[in-house]
């Protein structure tokens, strides 16, 4: 497709893996509150390989969000389809974790309760799910905060308790929607770090929305660039750097400059077009 | 800081304010300006407060009357009024059509009801229980909708992507999530309710005695110093309900870190 994916593919794509999600012709347009439709995604199509770590980056209101919310079956698309393991999304269920932005833990439920919450709707019953929650909190390290309520965590600690809490669920599939976007710089590198020894471990599918560049090619094993509204699949980047990578990995630093200038191009593109068509959009 | 110098800092603006309005009252009484018989000295109204404690017309059993007429009316109220809100949260129509009518309810004086219920039950116990109701469940239903509206779509989003829907979400965020807005609801409704029975029993309406006609036969008997003390009595019990729900929201509220400090 283009040369940089050409040249940074070192190891060879594991083409043997099933895949896990594919989205297929998806459009899905919104109508604002002054009653304008705005187009979201236009003719989205990919696939994600089960085991795959796939992020979606582009400029801000291209309709990341939207595909993780038609991945998790919050939304439905107006055409085109989006399927799990061949069978189409209608629904959310356990099978795929989301993690927002917002921890969005239960302040009423401690720490190792909100986990344990998790538990109880995979089926597991009241005596079972205590030991279960510790060793979740335990591979996010939050076994000495357990009791607490989640307000007394800080911001970094209730990410980890959300991520232990999507991963109770024993997820196929974890998406996740900018999930560090509001910490500060120091701890978001921490919990990217962490998420990856996490997922080396674990292996699930994870499709991950930023517009972090530097975030995106040091998780993924694929970046897929979004264009500006309408999204679609302008490109994709396929990071072969073998893991635990570090953030000063050269080829990381290459694929990040690349991604960044198209990236940048794209937003120009996108404001000019605007600028050309005032009023829409 | 130490859990001595907490309390006496809860208590000294409060112990500052009863010695300020008694010092002002005092002093107004001693100097003569109003009639002694429009205005009992604080002793006197103290006397009449120790005097006229128990007895048939007694403040403590007025008081028992009152609460007793507040518990049942405002527990029939909580009951309709919170199956309303839901009614008001689950349906568009429910909403448009019951919810006007409740909005429009609280825009009525619970006061405004007694005409037409004296005419409907009397003088009786019912009228009273009447008047109640008709104040606290309009307080109930709006605060028990907006509470549900208010849960943050961020955890019911959470949850349904963790598999919840249905009764179980309603059950294990939805009602947990609306507990301190539900609250707050109750902790206004209640002295909807309390301000409505007064005005009615003051009105002579219910058979049995309350504090509103306690305040009513003293106005009879010209005796103002119990006036003052029953007067005192609504207030000291409105105080402790009031001081009973906040204990109950810090709790809430101090468990989830929504605890907004006075």
């Amino acid at each position: 497709m283009t040369p940089s994916r050409a040249t940074l593919s070192i190891v060879p794509e594991p083409a043997d893996r099933p895949v896990k999600l594919s989205v297929r012709g998806v459009r899905k347009s919104f109508t604002t509150g002054s009653g304008t439709r705005i187009a979201a995604l236009e003719d989205v199509s990919f696939d994600v390989a089960t085991g795959e770590f796939v992020c979606l980056i582009g400029p801000s209101g291209c309709g990341k969000s939207t595909i993780l919310n038609l991945m998790a079956g919050l939304e439905l698309p107006d055409e085109g389809q989006v399927l799990i393991d061949g069978r189409p999304i209608v629904e959310p269920g356990p099978d795929r974790a989301l993690l927002f932005q917002d921890p969005a833990l239960f302040p009423w439920l401690s720490v190792r309760q909100n986990v344990e919450y998790a538990l109880r709707l995979t089926g597991l019953g009241p005596g079972e799910t205590h030991d279960t929650a510790d060793g979740w909190l335990a591979k996010v390290h939050l076994s000495a905060f357990a009791d607490l309520q989640p307000h007394e965590l800080s911001g970094g600690m209730r990410h980890r308790a959300a991520l232990a809490r999507a991963l109770a669920c024993q997820p196929d599939v974890l998406l996740a929607d900018e999930p560090f976007g509001a910490l500060d710089a120091q701890m978001r590198e921490i919990l990217q770090k962490e998420l990856q020894l996490v997922w080396t471990e674990l292996g699930n599918t994870f499709v991950f929305v930023t517009h972090n560049v530097r975030e995106a090619v040091f998780l993924a094993d694929r970046v897929i660039v979004l264009s500006a509204r309408p999204g679609t699949p302008l490109e994709e980047y396929r990071i072969s750097t073998p893991r635990p990578r570090s953030f000063e990995d050269v080829l990381v630093a290459k694929v990040v400059l690349d991604i960044h200038e198209h990236l940048a191009k794209e937003v120009e593109r996108a404001a000019r077009e605007e600028g050309l068509r005032p009023g829409l959009a | 800081m130490p859990r001595a110098k907490r309390v006496f800092d809860q208590v000294w603006p409060r112990a500052a304010l009863v010695g300020a309005i008694l010092l002002v009252w005092w002093a107004v009484y001693e100097t003569g300006l109003i009639d002694p018989d429009k205005l009992p000295s604080p002793a006197d109204v103290w006397n009449a407060f120790t005097s006229n404690l128990t007895g048939e017309d007694g403040l403590l059993p007025a008081a028992r009357g009152s609460l007793i007429r507040l518990a049942f009316g405002l527990s029939v109220a909580v009951v309709v009024g919170t199956l309303i809100g839901f009614a008001m949260v689950a349906s568009v129509v429910v909403q448009r059509s019951i919810g006007t009518l409740m909005t429009a309810l609280q825009a009525l004086p619970s006061i405004a009801w007694l005409p037409l219920a004296i005419v409907w039950f009397d003088f009786s116990e019912r009228a009273v229980m009447f008047v109640v109701f008709i104040g606290g469940v309009p307080a109930v239903a709006i605060a028990t909708a907006i509470s549900i509206r208010q849960v943050p779509p961020t955890l019911t989003r959470a949850a349904r992507t963790m598999g919840a829907k249905g009764w179980t979400l309603q059950r294990t965020v939805v009602l947990p999530a609306c507990v301190p807005g539900y609250w707050t609801g109750l902790q206004q409704a209640w002295a909807v309710a309390w301000r409505a029975l007064l005005a009615a029993e003051i009105i002579r309406v219910g058979a049995a005695r309350g504090l509103g006609h306690l305040l009513e036969s003293s106005t009879q008997d010209l005796d103002l110093s119990l006036i003052i003390a029953a007067m005192g009595v609504i207030v000291v019990i409105g105080l402790a309900i009031d001081y009973a729900f906040s204990v109950v929201d810090r709790r809430i509220r101090g468990k989830r870190g929504s605890l907004v400090p006075a």
